[in-house]
């Protein structure tokens, strides 16, 4: 609990995967969307074949807080609600993991969306 | 005419040297920005944890969604498009990407009305995210109930 040691792991594992997509953007002229999917599915992928668990316990928030932590975690949810209720787990099981994430993206962006006005409008 | 050539020449010279040495600070505000974003991250999970006894898997969600917030106000105040001219992927590829794919389509679009508009255009890159991710979960989960 607040280890120096582990944020600075959490800062170089979570800088470096932003490293790894700003040399995407620079070297392939990649979208922004295009970043987003391709490091969820990596992170679906990591946690499918069972790299995911072992990282994370290393890096904590390293690889949580980038996107690759949510497809882990949609990922993650679907294989263990299928382990315990079969077919129907692996479509509820993912987006029940990661519920919270997502309703507050949408009600965030809903309020702010509401509340706010475009900069560029003016 | 002369003189036109040698501008042009000299133009074509100026921008091979910057194109080589313009990636590398990017790259280097990348990474700190995006360590740091990943700190604060850790950080908010730790005081969940310590100061309101969340149990570990909660705190990760609290961690993900007080972000997710943060994010999409600094998007709605037009703090965010500063800090993403700054450090690039370093605010993309966080889960703060994520939040101001939907909260800055939203604010874009309102004028094209509520439903259409904002509703509508909030996942107009979270859509593909949503969608890519959902797919490739059941897919994976059902793998390993075949394996």
């Amino acid at each position: 609990m607040f280890d120096i040691t582990s944020y600075i792991i959490t800062f170089l594992i979570g800088g470096a995967i932003c490293l790894v997509g700003q040399i995407l953007i620079i070297t392939t002229k990649i979208t922004s969307a295009r970043i987003l999917v391709t490091f969820l599915l990596l992170g679906v992928v990591l946690e499918g074949i069972g790299l995911f668990e072992p990282i994370k316990d290393f890096a904590g928030s390293g690889v949580t807080v980038p996107i690759i932590g949510f497809g882990a975690s949609l990922a993650k949810g679907a294989i263990e609600a299928g382990a315990s209720e079969g077919v129907l787990g692996i479509f509820t099981g993912g987006l029940s993991a990661t519920a919270g994430g997502l309703a507050a993206a949408i009600l965030g962006g809903f309020i702010f969306g509401v509340l706010c006005n475009s900069k560029t409008k003016k | 005419m002369e003189d036109n050539t040698r501008n042009a020449r000299y133009n074509a010279y100026v921008e091979s040297k910057m194109a080589k040495t313009k990636p590398w600070p990017s790259l280097f505000r990348a990474f700190w920005v995006g360590g740091l974003i990943c700190i604060l991250g850790e950080v908010i999970k730790d005081c969940a944890i310590l100061w309101f006894g969340v149990e570990e898997e909660a705190a990760g969600t609290w961690e993900l969604m007080i972000l997710i917030v943060l994010a999409a106000f600094l998007t709605g105040v037009g703090i965010f498009d500063k800090i993403g001219a700054y450090a690039g992927a370093g605010t993309i590829v966080p889960i703060t990407g994520f939040s101001n794919s939907i909260a800055s389509p939203a604010i874009e679009f309102k004028r094209e009305g509520v439903i259409f508009g904002l509703m509508a255009k909030m996942f107009v890159i979270a859509g593909p995210v949503i969608v890519s991710g959902v797919c490739a979960s059941v897919l994976v989960g059902l793998i390993h109930i075949l394996l």
